[in-house]
């Protein structure tokens, strides 16, 4: 679904990504670990073109998408939740999960969602600044899924949460994956990750240093540990 | 009490419509400004010489097309000029935004405004140079002339419809930015435009249309002030410094702050010519300089 080669990206003079190469097949749910200023969230970003220059190659669905602009990446059917979560002030919570246009047929009906997260429901018309951290969270994942994207992009959605949320946070990304979702996450949280990643890739100075698969995780802890510093 | 305050009725009504027609060009010309800024962060000095280009194309079309097309005849109604004008002046505007305000996004306001400012200077001079200092008149419309009597006063027909006209466009302005699918995309894209294009929405084409939406609406101001105004190179300029203080007062880039900020800014203007007429000119900078001081974001502005 995804092949990443090579890809570099330079926030106006500087470097960050330094040939980054990765692959996510359709259905899987991989992680990009490392530590604060490895280049993960930068990955993410420039896979939809949110970065200064890039070059390599990414493609997604067999598609090309190093050189075209950021708005036609998303109607490949891309959802991306910011680490910042990126809900809109000026807007209404309403306003807010209805504002990404469909990338896609099949989207989640908008009755769904709102039987997904009742709090979303009950507080529609409010302006999206007055929800709490977790709510906001849960509308900034909402409102792509409602677009139909199929490939999800999440940056840091367990940062800052109560333990409870974080919990249904896992429910809902493993039902996900039930449905078939193709996910990349950005975690911090190992712990939250771990479980829920086929596949987890950890990025150093703006490389991939390390692959550890599901299996191999109990083999190469003490590497993690080494690499990640937890 | 008209007697105890030495005026009388009729000069008190009088300036009080002459103060709602400024307050409705102050509120439509603040208007797009406010959007123009919200969205590409631009503050447009040139909204004065594109309100002047507006009457002017009006002017034209009445007065100019039918001898340079060898028919003296023919004449491009009011009507006609009111919808042609803004068109031809937004498409200006959009030509403008592509090839040069585009470039200076990432810089500083000051850029955006020197050069804007540059833009209203050339266009001044070109109209100085092909028409005259002095300025033309344009006619009423037929349909509009005469006025109404409302039994304490005469209305002018015009004057009625240029307020009519002016809130209508302003409230539908309004509605459409802050009820509408559309007006969320503006929204979200002047609030967080990478985020809203990595949603996949056209933000760029948004700004050009944005900024073509903005001029158009200073060209249609110009157009309903032809025939009240005298039709110059200069008409814009002496009107726009004062919008800006507008602008100020109500706090850059709030859309209903420009529309109620306008209007009300008018009718104060229109107060004080009543009760102490030596203030009046200066009246609308005395408020900017106290909202200033008081609330520097503006009445209806969000601090940052």
């Amino acid at each position: 679904m995804l092949r990443v080669t090579d890809l570099h990206a330079f926030y106006g003079e500087s470097h960050i990504l330094h040939g980054i190469d990765f692959t996510v097949n359709r259905g899987e749910v991989v992680t990009l670990l490392g530590r604060n200023g490895a280049g993960r969230t930068t990955t993410l970003r420039a896979l939809l073109g949110l970065t200064g220059k890039r070059s390599g190659s990414i493609m997604v669905n067999g598609r090309e998408t190093i050189a075209m602009p950021t708005h036609h990446i998303a109607h490949l059917g891309i959802g991306y939740c910011p680490e910042e979560r990126g809900i809109f002030a000026g807007l209404t919570t309403e306003e807010n999960l209805m504002l990404p246009p469909e990338v896609a047929s099949g989207g989640m009906p908008v009755t769904e969602i709102y039987g997904m997260f009742p709090n979303l429901a009950e507080r529609r018309n409010s302006p999206g600044m007055r929800l709490s951290g977790g709510e906001q969270q849960m509308l900034a994942i909402a409102r792509i899924l409602r677009t139909g994207a199929r490939l999800l992009l999440l940056d840091e959605i367990s940062e800052g949460l109560a333990p409870v949320i974080v919990q249904s946070l896992g429910r809902l990304i493993r039902g996900l994956k039930e449905r078939g979702y193709t996910i990349i996450m950005v975690e911090q949280n190992f712990r939250f990750a771990a479980p829920l990643a086929d596949r987890h890739y950890v990025i150093e100075h703006g490389r991939i240093v390390e692959t550890v698969t599901k299996n191999e995780l109990e083999s190469k802890m003490d590497c993690l540990h080494e690499l990640l510093g937890v | 009490m008209f007697e105890l305050l030495g005026i009388t009725p009729q000069a008190l009504y009088g300036q009080l419509l002459v103060g709602l027609i400024n307050g409705s060009f102050y509120a439509i010309l603040s208007l797009g400004l406010a959007v123009i800024f919200g969205m590409l962060n631009i503050i447009n000095f040139s909204h004065g010489a594109q309100y002047m280009m507006g009457a002017f194309i009006a002017w034209i079309g009445l007065t100019q097309v039918g001898q340079w097309i060898g028919d003296p005849g023919f004449s491009v109604s009011y009507w006609t000029a009111l919808l042609l004008s803004p068109l031809l002046v937004g498409a200006f505007g959009i030509v403008i935004e592509r090839t040069m305000l585009r470039h200076l996004y990432k810089l500083d306001h000051l850029y955006g405004l020197l050069l804007t400012f540059g833009i209203a200077l050339i266009i001044e001079g070109l109209f100085r140079d092909w028409y005259g200092i002095s300025g033309q008149q344009y006619e009423i419309p037929e349909a509009l002339q005469g006025a109404i009597n409302l039994g304490f006063m005469f209305l002018p027909k015009y004057r009625a419809w240029v307020i009519v006209a002016s809130l209508v466009v302003c409230f539908a302005t309004w509605y459409v930015i802050e009820r509408t699918k559309l007006g969320a995309y503006l929204r979200a894209g002047t609030e967080n435009p990478k985020l809203t294009q990595a949603f996949g929405i056209n933000v760029p084409l948004m700004i050009t249309l944005t900024y073509g939406f903005g001029v158009a609406l200073a060209a249609f101001a110009g157009v309903l002030a032809a025939p009240i105004f005298t039709v110059g190179p200069k008409m814009g300029a002496d009107l726009i410094i004062v919008v800006f203080a507008v602008v100020v007062i109500g706090g850059m880039g709030s859309i209903l702050g420009s529309i109620v900020t306008g209007l009300a800014l008018g009718l104060i203007e229109g107060l004080t010519k009543v009760f102490y007429s030596e203030a009046s000119a200066v009246v609308i900078f005395v408020i900017m300089v106290i909202v200033l001081l008081v609330r520097p974001a503006g009445l209806f502005g969000r601090e940052r």
